[in-house]
This record gives structure tokens, sequence and C-alpha cells, in this order.
């Protein structure tokens, strides 16, 4: 209870401790990051390339290992930290928003949508190579969400019509994949498509990082302003609207804004499950509810445990790679189910 | 879908525009305070509300009475802005809801539902501050005047001593005690309740009762408990059907006729020091 009685400047001192220091870790797990894999770099080589990229110095390493570092790692394990901070954030902020704790970014079958869109450009060859697997994942996944926001209004607009909808739209986009996979392709672009699906940061480059940050920055902020107004909804939406929150519009905004950045990051690096449905719980019980605290940190926490989690999918069994969505589901299937006990106190 | 009804703009503009932010003096059409005017709210093609015109007087407990279905809650809904009518007009001040603006009525007029539920872990304290939600902007943080008021609410709701303690621990009479610290925090002039006292044993009835009327705040109460209408509420407001079927204090409305009328019980009421007090008759056996 005392520390409930903090006063204002108390709590921001707290709140910027806790950013604080979660960049600080978030940067030494990076570092160390790209240090590990078969080719033995140091957090020193790792400095080196990094400066000299940056323009800051001379660069003192080999043209192979510096490529290793700026080319191949570095990319990668930044590519994690975003995809891990976008997901959390966009699990944090659907899970208040519809007032379900087992909601993740993929509710609304964005994930969904995005496999189809892939294996529409992979499978079936549509836009005869001038169009991105990234470019028609996206896509896909836009129609997703833009089928269960129509759905959804049609229906009524409340929160669980919006659920349903997404669970609908995932079926769906579901199938559709799995018929144009099982139809149309063989053995070498299934084995492909099915690892793409799982989420998986290989092959990350700078334009994904760059793309993927820029897309978190804006959505970041927009949600960081939203922050009070989500814990208007701890007691549902006509609660929200008694005190003074415009419940469609924020709830419109809210389903946007994610919606867009779980498409960038499914598009780069696939549907990597359970971090969105997982680190909003783990984080809640380290910030409380507050929404001001809960999204930084979550994002934080996401950003730091998908470093790591990728980080164990390419090295653990080497020489072959794991799926980063594996891992992170093969973590977080335990986690689900400690949440379903945990809520069952609350029922 | 509630919501989206709210947002759209009032069927027709109110009889007198103020200036924003000025409390000018008592005139015949912007009287100050909550006033519907001939509110009517038809959902799926049926009038839940129909015509109904209430002006909440500072200070006043009015209390509303009718069977499920009159259309209490509905009207409450209406007297918050939460639902915009389908016909008529709801002021605050004179001014039109959709005029004043969610955030600024949701810092004149809180509401307390009958049951609230949330899956979120929260403090007692945590859940009386959402109240100051619509006292401040995006990315301000809470200011001495927010920790004041919740500090107050505490204080006034007898909840002090559980600040820190979990809402899903509370029981239900503690549960609605934090909604209305909750809604004191909002620091309103007006205060809507629906049904609070659902669900509360006998003590807790009373308790969450006394200290609504003890508030110097105007307060609409949807009650089902006539005897704890009669003993709290200034005036009743009893509906039908969405109709208004009497209105007056609880001596001049409570009459057998009446209860009979609306209920379609038999009581005998008997006019006591105070307030009438109503003893409810068994049906007669069917012969």
């Amino acid at each position: 209870m005392s520390t409930r009685h903090l006063s204002t400047r108390h709590l921001s001192t707290r709140l910027l401790l806790l950013v604080a220091g979660g960049l600080a870790a978030l940067l030494a797990s990076v570092a160390f990051a790209v240090t590990i894999g078969p080719a033995d770099i140091s957090t020193a080589d790792v400095w080196a390339a990094v400066t000299a990229h940056l323009g800051l110095g001379e660069s003192t390493l080999p043209p192979l290992r510096d490529g290793i570092v700026w080319n191949l790692r570095m990319p990668r394990t930044l590519l994690a930290a975003v995809c891990g901070a976008g997901l959390a954030l966009c699990g944090a902020v659907m899970q208040s928003l519809l007032r379900n704790p087992l909601a993740d970014p993929f509710v609304l079958g964005v994930s969904s949508g995005a496999s189809t869109g892939a294996v529409t450009v992979v499978v079936l060859g549509v836009g005869g190579g001038a169009v991105s697997l990234s470019a028609g994942a996206f896509t896909g996944a836009l129609l997703s969400f833009v089928l269960v926001l129509v759905l959804s209004h049609s229906l009524g607009g409340s929160t669980d019509r919006v659920v349903l909808s997404g669970v609908a739209a995932m079926q769906l986009f579901s199938a559709l994949t799995s018929f144009i996979v099982l139809t149309s392709a063989d053995a070498d672009t299934t084995r492909a498509v099915l690892f793409w699906l799982l989420g998986s940061l290989t092959g990350a480059g700078w334009g994904d990082v760059l793309l993927c940050t820029a897309v978190l920055a804006a959505v970041l902020v927009v949600c960081l302003g939203y922050a009070r107004t989500l814990d208007a909804f701890a007691f549902g939406e006509e609660a929200a609207a008694a005190l003074g929150v415009r419940v469609a519009r924020t709830r419109l905004v809210l389903l946007c804004a994610t919606a867009l950045l779980t498409a960038t990051l499914v598009s780069s690096a696939g549907a990597i499950g359970f971090v969105g449905l997982v680190l909003p719980h783990a984080t809640r019980a380290l910030t409380g509810p507050g929404h001001a605290r809960l999204l930084p940190v979550t994002a934080l926490a996401g950003a730091i445990f998908l470093v790591w989690v990728d980080t164990a999918a390419r090295t653990v069994i080497d020489p072959q790679e794991v799926p980063v969505g594996v891992v992170t589901s093969l973590i977080g299937v335990p986690a689900f189910v400690a949440v379903l006990y945990r809520d069952r106190r609350k029922t | 879908m509630t919501d989206s009804t709210a947002e759209t703009p009032g069927t027709e503009p109110p009889a007198t525009v103020e200036t924003p932010g000025t409390e000018s003096p008592a005139t015949a059409e912007a009287a100050p305070g909550l006033r519907a005017d001939r509110v009517s709210r038809r959902t799926d093609g049926r009038l839940i509300v129909d015509g109904i015109t209430l002006t909440l007087r500072p200070g006043e407990t009015v209390g509303l009475l009718g069977p499920n279905g009159s259309g209490k809650s509905t009207l409450l809904r209406l007297l918050a802005g939460i639902l915009a009518p389908s016909a008529g007009i709801v002021t605050l001040d004179g001014r039109a809801l959709p005029r004043v603006g969610r955030r600024a009525t949701a810092r004149r007029i809180a509401t307390v539902e009958q049951h609230a539920h949330t899956q979120t872990e929260l403090t007692v304290r945590e859940v009386v501050a959402l109240g100051r939600i619509p006292h401040r902007r995006a990315w301000a943080s809470a200011s001495a005047a927010d920790t004041r008021a919740v500090d107050a609410a505490l204080e006034r709701s007898g909840l002090t001593g559980r600040a820190g303690q979990s809402w899903h621990t509370l029981s239900g009479g503690e549960r609605q005690r934090t909604q209305i610290a909750r809604a004191l925090a909002q620091e309103p002039r007006e205060l809507l309740l629906d049904e609070p006292t659902n669900h509360l044993d006998i003590q807790h009835q009373l308790d969450l009762l006394d200290l609504v009327v003890s508030l110097p705040i105007a307060t609409v109460i949807a009650l089902h408990d006539l005897n704890l209408a009669a003993m709290y509420c200034d005036r009743l407001l009893v509906l039908r059907e969405g109709h208004v079927v009497a209105e007056g204090t609880p001596g001049d409305v409570l009459t057998p006729s009446l209860i009979k009328r609306v209920y379609d019980v038999q009581a005998e009421v008997t006019h006591g020091p105070g307030h009438p007090a109503i003893r409810f008759l068994r049906r007669a056996p069917k012969p």
C-alpha cells in the first residue's frame, strides 16, 4: 500500500527508471546477441563495425567479419527487437481494448490474411515476380483486417462481435492458405512457406528494420497518447463512455494502429506467436495495470525477450535453424496455461 | 454499439446557448443543472423511454421507480449522455449534452452501474483513480489535485483503510462503495445510480443509501425497493412502459392505488413520522 501513495513525481521517476533500465538491458542484449553464432565475433568487433558504419570511426575489421556483423547479425537482431516490442505492444492494447486476457495481435485475423497473401504471391505467382512476399503478406493482412472491421460493424460493433469476426476471418484465411499450398505448391515451396508462416527472422535486412522501426515508433506514440483512455476500459465500454471516453473513435483508432503495425511486422518476419499474448501479462505483474507504465515497459520486455529467443532459435540446434515462432510457442504455451489458470479465480 | 449513438449530435439545438465556462443565473430556459426535456429513446422500433421530462434540482435525491423494463436504466443512460435520445433533449446548465462534450460531461455527471465487473487486477485506489480520467489530458500524469480528489473520495466512502486492497477480494457492498468513491473522484455535481443496492444485504443497502444521501450532490437513483425509496428520496418519479405515471414526494406518490396500477400488487401504506411505510399483501387464494 505504501507504494500506492507515492506522489506523481515518484511514479514518473519509477517509470523513467524502468524505461532507462529496460533500454540499457535491451542494448546489452543486442550487443551480446550479435556476438553469438558460428563465426567468432567479440563485442569489441561489434562496436568497431557499428561505429564505422555510423561514420564515427575507421573500421579495423576484415570485410567478411564486418559483413557478418553489419549485414547479417545486426539487422536480424534489431528486427527481433522491433518485432518483439511491436507484438507485445499490440497484444497489451488488444487485451485492454477487447477486455479479453486471451487477445493477441493476431486475434483480428491479420496473420492469417498475411499468410494467404504470401502464398498467393509465392505459390500462385500472382504479380509475376514483381510483387514481393512481404508486399503480398501486407496486402493480405490489411484485407483481412478490413473484412473483420466491416463484419464486426455490421454485427453491431460490440467487443465480442469484433473478436468473433476475427475468429471467422482467421478460419477463412487459414483454410484458403492450406487450400492453395496443398493444391499448388511443390515440396520445396511448401517447406519455405511453412517456415515463414511459423515466424522467422532469417534473411532480415536493413530495409525491414527501418520500415518496421518507423511504423513501431508512430504506433507507439499513438498508443501512449491513448494510455489513460485505455485505463478507462477496465470496467467495460459503457463505463469508459461514462468517464468521458469517445469509445467508438478510440476503438477504431487503436484497432487500425495496431493492425497496421502487426501487418508490417508479420510481412517482415511472419507470424511470431505468443509474444503478444504472454509478454503483456508478465509485464502487468511488474508494472500494475496503468497503461502509461504498462505500454512502454511491455514493449521493452517484448524486445529483449525476442532478441534472446531468436538467438536461441538460430543456435540451439546448430547448424539447423528453428523458426523463432516455434520457440516462442514452446515457451508460450505453458505461460498461456498459467494465464488461464490464474484467471480461473476471477470469473 | 451504445457508444456509436452517443456521439451523434442531438436531434435539436438547445433552447439557449450560454457562453462556455460561465454559469449564468437561472432563466426559464437555461436552468442550472441537469434537465431532460420530453426525451424519448427508440430501440428496434420499440419506445423504451417515451417523452419524459425531469429537472434535477441542486442537491436533491430523486428516486426512479417502476417494474423491470419500465425504462429506468435507459433514462439514466440518456441523462448521462451515454445514449443519445431519439427525440427530445438532455441539457446541462441549458446546453445540450453533445455540445457540452463527453469529457466535460463526465466532469459534471458521474454514473454508478448496477453491477461493475473487471478482469483487470486493480486495487481499490486504482479503481477510484479512474474517476480522474475526465480531468486529465493525454500524456499528463496525475496532479496534486488528482491525488487530493482520490484521497477525499476514499475518505468520504470510508475506504481509506482498504485503498491498497485488490478489487477482486472485496464483497459486493464494498465494490459498490468503491464505485461510488470512483464517482466522487470525478467531482460531479450530478450522480446517477442504477439500482446500486441490488445483490446487497440489508445492512449494506442502508449503508450505501446513507452514504449517497449524505453527499451534497444532486442524485437520480433507480430503485426496486419502495420502502428504501420512501426512506431516502426527496422526490420520486414512477415509470411504467417508458412513461411517467406519477411524480412527487414519497408521501404523495406511494399510494395503494398507484402501487396496484404500476406493479399490479396489493399493498397497505401507513404514513408514519417522516416517510410512508409500505406493506405488501399476499394475493387472495383462488376460489
